[in-house]
């Protein structure tokens, strides 16, 4: 057998028997701390020069105004999150929401021309969306359609990495997919020059209630 | 055998000499910004975090390896294991046929480059497809990738327009924008029908079961997503202990890479979608490949090549990888991690030569994040080279003089003062005087410049120094 004949070799190359424990180094959680009022300024401040567009909601309304405006009556498949049925987005004409029929919901992602969001967190210091899957929130949406709209709460941005790891020790426990955002879609493949939009969207706007 | 025909040729090549200089260039400009003090003022404390981590993990390997597959297993994964790459490509196929597979979408994996994937895959009528653009530029151009980072780096936009104009057979398209709308266009049908994704990893954690993949574009999120099967392959050495120990490699990884605090998508997966979830593979594998990696754990010095996670910095660093490109690399890995991984993945005798491809200047290990001492590997493995072929006889001769000289003190000293008064006093040294200007000493100079020496030799000034404290 490959495996273990591949553990023995190891163990051999390392001069050890077979472990029940280790104990590595301890954790490494240090990083920025930025306090709670300053931390939507860097949050946008990090977006805007990643070329992504803010908005400072003053009510769940003019969240929905914005994502409105935004839109101008462009399609768009909306995700399950409380939020934004909170603010009414998933009221708005032509936004499709409330899909948990699968081949379904797919189908929207590749035909609609934004995708609108929450996140579980925003990493101030990075300008992150912290995406982790779950019944409310598909992988697709924030993947497939060329626009991205996310409303996130003020409450859940974080300093940055360190805290989401200290927030968050085993994302795996809950979720299947975690994923961090960091600005629109890009590439630097040819010639080094930057394209947006390659794969994912090339245009990303964040609304913070 | 060195391949000196093919690096003449890259060389008295005008365009691909600028090409590369101003990619390479323009990547050192941004990991310089991203990395001082002022942007990332614990920089320094993050490298030396990141190689104490890289250390524990190999020296505990065999552990973290069983605690991975343990958890992959508990999240509904599974783990296969590979000793060569000839296995691994025979668990895909295996797979692929079970499954009637035919199309295959792949997001940008070095370690899938030790296979030849693709190639398998397409002799046994399977479709297989790059979906990074820098791997799709170089899969239709038919080559290898030229550098870790950017596969294409070798390539303008007008080797692209031409490439698409005969392979997609479209109009002549030469903006860099357009170029990616098409190949976008060209992806998004492939990923949406395809039956099975394959990725590397950049990372895998095993106290999650994790495979992490950092990318900008969004294709390994696709990859990774929509097809139904998803098979991540990677090497035994990517696994580090804890998800909390990507605070210290994410930041490192983009910052050296391409000068990003992160990348655009950090993508952290465990196993297949789980019941409620509304997407994600039905099916999720993480091949562990050995090959060759194992016979550098034996030796603690040594392993340390393998703390390497691949952001490319030294090869951009490289003034010979910057001179030569990366296809005069004769594997995958080019530049200076490939110049000390190639020849201990399949021992010294296949590329002698390659330890040599360096200068010592000591720039790779300067900008290293996990701070892999390559300079001291290269020596190490010149001197494997040196110990296993004979010498000739005027070389042992005038190193055995030189190690007589180098270990009598007062000899050294005396030939130094010697040298000093023979020398000119303040220009640098490009011509020994002709008695001296003979065989291997004639080929050695004519490579390099001596400086001139200095006022005071170091024995001296340590004298004094001792003098001055007594």
């Amino acid at each position: 057998m490959p495996r273990e004949e591949m553990l023995a070799n190891i163990r051999a190359a390392l001069g050890c028997a077979s472990r029940a424990t280790a104990t590595a180094p301890p954790v490494y959680l240090r990083g920025s701390r930025i306090p709670r009022g300053e931390r939507i300024a860097v949050f946008f401040d990090c977006i805007q020069r990643l070329s992504g567009k803010t908005h400072r909601a003053s009510s769940p309304s003019d969240a929905c105004a914005y994502v409105a405006a935004v839109l101008e009556g462009r399609t768009a498949v909306a995700s399950n999150a409380a939020l934004l049925d909170e603010c009414g987005i998933t009221r708005l004409p032509r936004v499709a929401s409330g899909v948990y029929e699968r081949p379904r919901l797919r189908e929207l992602c590749a035909s609609s021309d934004a995708g609108i969001t929450s996140a579980d967190f925003a990493l101030a210091d990075t300008g992150s969306l912290v995406m982790i899957s779950s019944p409310r929130e598909a992988r697709m949406i924030s993947l497939l359609p060329p626009l991205h709209l996310a409303v996130v709460s003020e409450q859940s941005i974080l300093s940055g990495l360190d805290e989401l790891f200290e927030t968050l020790p085993h994302p795996a426990g809950q979720s299947s997919s975690m994923v961090l955002i960091t600005g629109p879609s890009r590439t630097a493949d040819i010639e080094q020059i930057l394209v947006r939009g390659v794969h994912g969207p090339g245009e990303i706007h964040v609304v913070v209630v | 055998m060195t391949p000196l025909v093919q690096i003449r040729e890259t060389i008295a090549n005008a365009g691909l000499q600028q090409a590369i200089y101003a990619s390479t260039g323009r990547l050192m400009d941004k990991r310089r910004h991203a990395v001082a003090p002022e942007v990332f003022p614990d920089y320094q404390e993050l490298r030396s975090q990141a190689n104490l981590l890289k250390r524990h993990t190999l020296e505990h390997l065999d552990f973290y390896l069983e605690q991975f597959e343990n958890n992959v297993a508990a999240r509904g994964g599974k783990v296969i294991w590979c000793r060569t790459p000839g296995e691994v490509a025979d668990f895909i196929l295996g797979l692929a046929r079970e499954r009637e597979a035919r199309l295959v979408v792949k997001s940008k994996s070095m370690t899938t480059e030790e296979l030849h994937l693709n190639e398998r895959l397409e002799q046994h009528g399977l479709e297989a497809v790059e979906t990074d653009l820098g791997e799709y530029i170089i899969q239709l151009a038919g080559q290898r990738p030229y550098h870790i980072v950017a596969p294409a780096l070798h390539m303008t936009r007008y080797d692209v327009a031409d490439l698409f104009t005969g392979k997609l057979r479209i109009e002549k398209e030469t903006a860099p924008e357009k170029q990616t709308l098409i190949a976008r266009g060209v992806l998004r049908q492939k990923f949406l029908s395809a039956d099975i994704g394959i990725s590397g990893a950049n990372f895998l954690v095993a106290d999650s079961g994790a495979v992490v993949l950092v990318e900008n574009e969004g294709n390994a999120r696709l990859t990774t997503s929509a097809p139904p099967i998803h098979i991540a392959v990677a090497g035994i050495e990517k696994m580090i202990p804890r998800a909390q120990d990507l605070a210290v490699f994410l930041r490192l990884l983009g910052s050296s890479a391409t000068g990003q605090a992160l990348t655009v998508y950090t993508s952290f997966l465990a196993g297949p979608r789980r019941p409620l979830e509304l997407d994600g593979p039905d099916e999720f594998y993480v091949v562990l490949l050995d090959g060759g990696r194992t016979r550098l754990l034996a030796d603690a010095e040594r392993r340390q090549s393998l703390f390497c996670i691949r952001c490319g910095a030294c090869l951009n660093h490289c003034p010979v990888y910057r001179k030569i490109g990366g296809h005069n690399y004769p594997w995958v890995y080019s530049g200076p991690i490939g110049a000390i991984i190639t020849p201990q993945f399949h021992g010294i005798d296949r590329d002698p030569w390659l330890p040599y491809a360096s200068s010592l200047c000591g720039a790779c290990a300067e900008v290293c994040p996990v701070k892999i001492d390559i300079p001291k590997l290269l020596l190490d493995l010149r001197a494997d080279v040196t110990t296993r072929t004979r010498r000739g006889l005027a070389e042992r001769f005038a190193f055995r003089m030189y190690a007589w000289l180098a270990t009598s003190p007062a000899l050294f000293g005396f030939a130094g003062r010697v040298a000093a008064l023979l020398a000119p006093s303040n220009t640098w040294i490009k011509r020994l005087p002709w008695f001296l200007n003979v065989g291997p000493v004639a080929k050695w100079i004519s490579q390099r410049d001596l400086p001139p020496p200095p006022a005071k030799s170091f024995r001296r000034l340590w004298k004094e120094r001792k003098r001055h404290a007594a």
